[in-house]
């Protein structure tokens, strides 16, 4: 685990870089995280994403995979790709500040 | 006043939960209904032997009604949905069931339709699965005749039944292939959405080293947008492609379609959201669900619903007796993999100890995580056992549905743990 300081904030991320505590999110550090993943503009879509996610991570204790992403977040899976071409439910999980899904069991 | 219990579904949950229960409560005092739109109750471990000729179809296939004891009503019956509010089913020919207790036991099903050209052009020709009976079938004459080229094995996403089934199915094919006298000519992809070989980190890592030694190739974090069965690729959302002559699918699941004309009862997937512990669906108190069916965070695999059977049979016993749900699922799950040439790993985890080296079920008996002769003999064997044993409701003496926790070799995994940790 390590601390890293985001838009002025300190925040705990762990080896694979996703955040341990989701209350230490804003969106000022998601912008930075954004960018740090190559993101420069977080647009509209891209804020339904995060929000929708971080509301579920919140309902359900984990982040919705990408098949539930397509099928629920209002946004297909074809443009989550085109907003998140590292894989969206991954890197979507890191800018909204929750912990990587879980892969199914 | 008699109670009834209804049971959807007539799978490897659905019977055993009759049975058992039929065993516990009189005939006067509970009727037990249950309900599936077919009677044939295919044994499904069996269906990855059938693409490589080392099983026929009719061997693991019977009736459903025939498995299930005096005293049990079958309906054959397609469901049209489930009347939370009115505590009735209705079927397909628009009669109902009423019901006091219902158990969901409807399994999962292949959703081809939500991946673009998959059941399309050449289906069951170039491109298969061998996760139902006719696609097993079809691929065991199309890998008779093949004579080389690439065959791609693809998870399209997760959740999947028997989650280390496409894995076996790449080691049976480098067996077959072996046998065959192709292998050489035989290039082996496994495709996977997942960031490795399989969900749990110590059972990946051996996992791995299998499909290193086998010289099967591993393709991680693939989500497939698109099967072209006419030109032979995969085409991951990321533009990714992988070739094949031979593509083996394994489609997407949901839980059963009634499930979605249901209000109130599944999720987005179908799936019906369960108690991880007690069993009890989140819908309603008088509606409980099991194996394949539910959201629990488990694996889909029959060794889950065989436990979870247990528990859950005491639950409804105490619920119709009026008392609270103590009984509780562990998550406990069991899972021999066949590695080819007579071997099989086995692996023993539950919701909290993943796959871990050692013996099972104590310090002495089957190898854990470690190919041996035993294991595949014992896969061999437990088809027999389901059919007399499991399905009829009969316990394994000595073995209860909780997880052992004797034989497990915590060390290698905490010795892994701290060299994770002290990396940069």
């Amino acid at each position: 685990m390590t601390t890293t300081t985001y838009a002025g904030h300190a925040v705990e991320l762990n080896e694979e870089g996703f955040f341990t505590d989701p209350s230490q999110w804003n969106r000022d550090i998601a912008v930075e995280l954004a960018k740090e993943s190559g993101l420069e503009d977080l647009s509209a879509k891209h804020w339904q994403v995060l929000e929708f996610m971080r509301k579920e991570y919140f309902e359900k204790g984990t982040g919705p995979t990408v098949r539930t992403l397509g099928k629920t977040s209002g946004v297909s899976v074809k443009e989550l790709y085109q907003l998140f071409p590292n894989g969206p439910a991954k890197m979507a999980a890191r800018i909204a500040g929750i912990p990587k899904p879980k892969g199914c069991i | 006043m008699s109670r009834r219990v209804v049971v959807l579904g007539g799978g490897t949950g659905g019977t055993l939960t009759a049975n058992r229960l039929r065993r516990h409560f009189d005939t006067d005092d509970v009727s037990i209904t249950v309900v599936d739109q077919d009677n044939e109750h295919v044994y499904q471990p069996g269906l990855l032997f059938v693409p490589f000729g080392l099983t026929h179809p009719d061997e693991i296939v019977r009736p459903r009604k025939r498995q299930l004891h005096k005293g049990i009503d079958f309906r054959q019956q397609s469901i049209d949905r489930v009347d939370l509010g009115r505590d009735t089913v209705v079927l397909a020919d628009g009669s109902e069931l009423a019901y006091d207790v219902l158990v969901v036991a409807t399994g999962a099903t292949l959703t081809l339709a939500e991946t673009e050209g998959l059941g399309g052009p050449g289906w069951n020709e170039k491109v298969f699965t061998f996760y139902d009976l006719q696609g097993a079938t079809a691929l065991a004459e199309a890998l008779d005749g093949f004579e080389g080229g690439r065959v791609v094995v693809n998870v399209v996403d997760m959740p999947i039944k028997c989650p280390v089934a496409p894995l076996e199915f790449c080691f049976l094919a480098d067996w077959f292939f072996t046998q065959k006298g192709i292998r050489d000519k035989v290039h082996l992809t496994y495709v996977t959405p997942l960031d490795a070989a399989f969900t749990k980190p110590v059972a990946a890592a051996t996992l791995k080293n299998l499909l290193t030694e086998k010289h099967i190739e591993l393709i991680t974090e693939f989500n497939t947008g698109e099967v072209d069965g006419e030109v032979g690729r995969l085409v991951g959302y990321d533009g990714r492609e992988v070739p094949f002559d031979l593509g083996v699918i394994v489609p997407l699941h949901s839980g059963a379609d009634y499930v979605a004309r249901s209000e109130g009862l599944g999720d987005d997937l179908n799936f019906v959201p369960t108690d991880p512990a007690t069993l009890q669906s989140k819908a309603k108190a008088n509606v409980f669900a099991i194996g394949d069916a539910t959201n629990v965070p488990a694996s889909k695999a029959g060794s889950v619903t065989h436990f979870e059977g247990e528990v859950l049979v005491e639950n409804i016993i105490r619920f119709i007796d009026g008392k609270e749900l103590d009984a509780t699922y562990d998550g406990h799950a069991n899972c021999f993999i066949e590695t080819g040439f007579g071997k099989a790993l086995l692996i023993d985890f539950n919701y909290e100890t993943e796959p871990l080296p050692g013996h099972f079920p104590f310090r002495v008996g089957m190898p854990l995580l470690k190919e041996s002769r035993l294991n595949h003999l014992g896969k061999l064997m437990f088809q027999s056992f389901y059919w007399h044993g499991l399905l009829p409701g009969r316990d394994i003496p000595g073995l209860g549905a909780a997880m052992p926790e004797r034989g497990k070799d915590h060390s290698n995994h905490a010795d892994q743990k701290a060299q994770q940790e002290n990396s940069p």
